[in-house]
């Protein structure tokens, strides 16, 4: 066959790099994006040549990736983060004023190629915001100086290498430590007690140790574990979920970045119970700064016999891992969405029954679970199951990590007991004037003050880790019709309700927050978020309507106040559909506007 | 005693009045609805002032600003308004030109048509001002009752109609409702 | 010899055989569940939604829920036939869907599912998306402003045809057909009216030219009986009015 005609001698190297496999291709995409800036049309077809995939299938990876352009984009990629914990720290004044400096609008790229502006979904720095990604690298704490210093280091050309180390300073926040945190943990400690007291025992400790998945869903991590090494099939894998998106949750990066051997320690523990030798860190692509800190640390263990061949010396004890850098999707943070894309595809979630236990990773039994958790069952396999059951309450074991932002003096990572009160919570963190406050990520839970008295745990508030304040002086529905633009951002499309659904509803938010909204729309948001609550395929869709239909019961006076008296009000604005008409024809007459209101506003300058 | 007959206005937006034509292929029946209403502002009595009426019936789609100013009055002064046919449901065949930006539609008509003299866009305040896009009459004013078809027939109106102004629940057979 | 073990839908019993879900069930003892991306030829997508039923109290999509010995399903109930409608609704709100001006009016499975949902307009505000409508092919047109996503076509020309005509790209609401062609058009593909793909369309997405509106109003497909009776229009032979070549 002939050779595309831009043949690249780098993208057939990166694609042998990564030993051919179709399973790599978002790898191999995002890698050849870094060499050339954006997916050129023929690069894509080399790329799909090289793998030996359908053309089609490499362009629908290249297009469902939020961070892989199909076309041009500037040298100096610059995404805003959006989440409201952004916004409520500035975030679109300061997005403006450098779409100003640079001279270009929001989602555009410099004629000379220089430079790109545009926002994406939380970037996991809601403690340290307003935050940003330049060409996939964190910026954190940004304010216009360290701005007008960016745009004289772009406008210049400095690579980022050589940027200041500031600007990419992430730091831990961590402000309550309990057993997960604060005790001393020795590397190695849990794979030398696996070899001790065997696969079974450790099995019966996370049992007794009623861990459940820190993630949010809270399935007994114990029979996850039981179910996967049962399951037949010689082959077996450990999936580390790092792909944290709900806005608002920045937990897990707080782990990788300070406590991976913890996490790499509790996955090699699983792959010695399950009988995996692979296991593999999906992290998301918005902390592919940590990326290089992470495989040094995978290679140190490599170096001191806790991963790799023969581990610990025992040459029945092979186990290494992989990471996989995600490109921005929140639906990926879905196992089986995760699963699909750790092979190299699109990440739509996939039908279950059957379920990752037996049919996971290249359809063979895979345990998937959140990186908090394999992180206490390292402690766990250590310390024993009785010991980490003492925290928490009946039904939620241990200890929770919390990511605390918004309103409050000291942003940052808490970890209680399961079964604090929130109440406790906004103490600990100085949040003085809380209206409410929005928990386990817009998909979760939107309460009010008189709510504060509830308990986290999967008996009552459950979480995946996201806690965000908002003050007396915050407009709640500010925040809601940003949470209902991410899930029309973050919906894959697969299936028709959230697809449709998703923009319905920001489209609804959106008419009651800028004042055009009646009593009836407020009824349509519920009928809809009801379908959609049903009606969808997988977690996200189901839980999209979340904030708003909390919302409704908790704030409905941000929703009331904002109500025409009317009955009923045009779904779009008439004034506006009318002024293409009005410049095409010149026509300011009287005749060319609705009412009066609409020609005095017409003829101001 | 006479019961009073009910008001009932009609009027065809941007549509092709076939769902007027099919109200007229009642045939017969036209002397039995004629017993049981009054009409109103309509194309078949040519009123054109509208009065307070019981029911209105909106035959297609909102295109310009005098379709706008004319839904609301019906919405006004009809106390139940239904919508009927294709066109006012979903915009129909004119909410084809939404393919389009509004300026080539015109410029396509007016400026580079063939056999045009002297071509320009039409700016005369007597002609409406069109909407950026068509749209269906329920994302205007809010709409009681939904009649669809291209055109509804005149089986479908009736069974519509008589069991409206007796007070029955609406319940069409299957073979009256269709979209075309 | 033991009984066949079944599950009950709507009151009534449901045999089922290994391995069936509870949509080729119900198929199969003749009881018909409304679908659309459903296609009994082909693996089930579940991605429509159309087919949501009550499984033991749980909104379930039936093309893709193994049958089970002792399941409570529930299907025609009130609550499910709104929400159907509210997914038909937003199908027809999505595209743009002018009856009235597309051949497959009356042989069409997306309206006579809507039809059979009681649907009566598109109820939420329409999106009219601007999209192209490719003629390239000398045999078929492709119109893409009818397409629902179901990925039958996808699914036929991969795993029937073997050509990979078909495939769907972009994420959320952007999501849409395309030709795997870098022109994208299907004049420049090996796509034939003889392939299963051109057989499988629920809506007028994939039209055959030279010969549109042939049967007369009043003899369509589903102008008389409904869906539920009549079947799907893939299901159909050409010689009733459906697109399968007997």
């Amino acid at each position: 066959m002939a050779e595309p005609m831009t043949f690249d001698q780098t993208v057939r190297d990166i694609v042998r790099r990564h030993g051919g496999l179709p399973t790599r291709l978002l790898q191999i995409l995002r890698d050849v994006q870094d060499h050339l800036t954006w997916l050129p049309s023929e690069t894509l077809d080399q790329v799909a040549e090289e793998l030996g995939l359908s053309p089609d299938k490499v362009r629908g990876v290249a297009e469902f990736y939020s961070f892989l352009y199909t076309s041009p984009r500037g040298s100096y990629d610059i995404l805003f983060s959006d989440n409201i914990t952004d916004r409520m720290l500035g975030n679109r004044e300061l997005l403006h004023y450098l779409c100003e400096r640079f001279g270009i609008g929001i989602g555009e790229t410099r004629a000379d190629g220089v430079v790109s502006i545009g926002t994406t979904s939380c970037t996991g720095m809601c403690d340290q915001g307003p935050a940003a990604l330049v060409n996939g690298y964190t910026l954190t704490r940004l304010d216009r100086p360290r701005l007008d210093r960016i745009v004289e280091l772009v406008n210049s050309q400095i690579p980022l290498d050589r940027w200041p180390r500031e600007f990419f300073e992430v730091t831990s926040n961590i402000r309550r430590a309990d057993t997960l945190l604060g005790r001393h943990f020795a590397d190695g400690a849990a794979l030398r007690a696996a070899l001790d007291r065997g696969p079974e025992v450790m099995l019966e400790e996370l049992s007794k140790s009623g861990l459940r998945g820190q993630g949010g869903a809270g399935y007994k991590s114990a029979a996850k574990w039981m179910a996967c090494r049962n399951a037949p099939g010689g082959v077996k894998y450990v999936v580390c979920n790092a792909d944290e998106g709900e806005p608002g949750t920045f937990k897990d990066r707080v782990l990788m970045q300070d406590f991976a051997d913890l996490v790499f320690e509790g996955m090699t523990l699983c792959g010695r119970v399950i009988g995996a030798r692979q296991g593999f860190v999906y992290l998301r692509g918005e902390y592919r700064y940590l990326l290089k800190a992470l495989r040094d640390t995978l290679q140190r263990r490599r170096e001191v016999g806790l991963l790799g061949e023969a581990i610990l010396g025992n040459p029945s004890f092979d186990f290494d891992i992989d990471i996989h850098l995600g490109a921005g999707a929140y639906v990926c943070g879905e196992e089986s969405a995760l699963i699909e894309s750790l092979e190299g595809k699109h990440g739509v979630p996939r039908i279950r029954p059957p379920f990752p236990t037996t049919h996971g990773y290249l359809n063979q039994p895979t345990v998937v679970n959140n990186v908090e958790t394999f992180a206490a069952a390292a402690k766990i396999a250590v310390e024993g199951g009785d010991w980490f059951a003492s925290r928490g309450t009946a039904e939620s074991k241990g200890t929770k990590l919390l990511s605390l932002s918004g309103d409050c003096e000291r942003p940052g990572i808490y970890e209680y007991p399961f079964g604090v009160t929130v109440q406790q919570v906004l103490e600990d963190c100085g949040a003085r004037d809380a209206q409410g406050i929005q928990m386990a990520g817009p998909a979760g839970h939107t309460i009010s003050a008189k709510q504060f008295g509830r308990r986290i745990c999967f008996e009552d508030l459950a979480t995946g880790g996201s806690f965000m304040v908002f003050d007396q002086s915050r407009d709640i529905l500010d925040g809601i019709r940003n949470f209902t633009q991410f899930f029309v951002h973050e919906s894959c499309g697969f299936c028709t309700p959230c697809r449709v659904g998703t923009s319905l509803m920001r489209d609804l938010v959106t008419k009651v927050h800028t004042g055009h909204g009646t009593r009836y729309d407020l009824e349509e948001m519920r009928k809809l978020g009801r379908i959609m609550q049903v009606g969808c395929h997988c977690g996200l869709g189901q839980t999209a309507p979340n904030p708003v239909l909390d919302s409704l019961d908790e704030f409905p006076e941000a929703y009331e106040r904002r109500l025409r008296s009317t009955a009923y009000e045009p779904a779009f604005d008439l004034n506006a559909a009318l002024e293409e008409a009005r410049q095409l024809t010149g026509r300011r007459d009287p005749g060319a506007y609705l009412n009066e209101q609409d020609l005095l506003l017409g003829a101001m300058p | 005693m006479i019961e009073p007959r009910l008001k009932v206005a009609t009027c065809s937006l941007a549509g092709c009045f076939g769902c007027h034509m099919s109200l007229l292929d009642l045939d017969e029946r036209l002397f039995d609805l004629a017993e049981r209403v009054e009409l109103d502002r309509s194309p078949l009595t040519d009123i054109k002032e509208l009065g307070e009426c019981d029911i209105g019936l909106i035959e297609g789609g909102v295109c310009n600003a005098e379709n706008v100013h004319v839904l609301m009055e019906f919405r006004a002064r009809c106390k139940v308004l239904i919508a009927i046919g294709a066109c006012a449901l979903n915009g129909g065949i004119p909410a084809m030109r939404n393919q389009f930006a509004l300026k080539d539609c015109l410029e396509e008509s007016y400026l580079r048509g063939i056999g045009l003299v002297d071509p320009q866009i039409p700016n005369d305040p007597e002609i409406p001002l069109l909407l950026d896009q068509v749209h269906p009459v329920h994302e205007v004013v809010k709409i009681d009752y939904f009649l669809p078809g291209c055109p509804p027939s005149a089986d479908t109106i009736w069974t519509f109609v008589s069991q409206l102004l007796s007070g029955q629940a609406v319940a069409l057979s299957y073979t009256q409702i269709h979209y075309d | 010899m033991s009984e066949r073990p079944h599950f009950t839908l709507d009151g009534r019993r449901v045999p089922f055989q290994d391995g069936q879900t509870l949509m080729t069930a119900a198929l199969d003892a003749g009881v018909y569940i409304p679908h659309l991306c459903f296609n009994p030829e082909f693996t089930p997508h579940g991605s429509c939604r159309v087919c949501l039923v009550e499984v033991n109290g749980r909104v379930q999509a039936a093309c893709t829920t193994p049958a089970a010995a002792g399941l409570i399903v529930q299907s025609e109930i009130e609550e499910l036939r709104e929400i159907r409608r509210g997914i038909l609704q937003m199908l027809f709100v999505e595209g743009n869907h002018v009856c009235p001006a597309c051949e497959k009016s009356g042989a069409c499975q997306l309206q006579a599912v809507a039809y059979y949902v009681g649907m009566l307009a598109p109820h939420y505000t329409h999106f009219y998306p601007r999209r192209p409508v490719d003629a390239s092919h000398p045999e078929a047109v492709l119109d893409f402003n009818r397409c629902i996503l179901c990925e039958l076509c996808v699914r036929a020309s991969r795993d029937v045809d073997g050509k990979n005509i078909f495939a769907v790209q972009g994420r959320g609401i952007q999501a849409r057909l395309v030709v795997n062609t870098p022109s994208g058009q299907l004049g420049a593909t090996p796509f034939s009216l003889h392939d299963k793909a051109a057989q499988v369309c629920p809506t007028g997405t994939i039209l055959i030219k030279h010969r549109g509106y042939e049967t007369p109003i009043g003899q369509r497909l589903y102008d008389r009986k409904p869906i539920s009776v009549v079947g799907d229009v893939a299901q159909v032979s050409e010689s009733r009015g459906g697109r399968r070549h007997d």
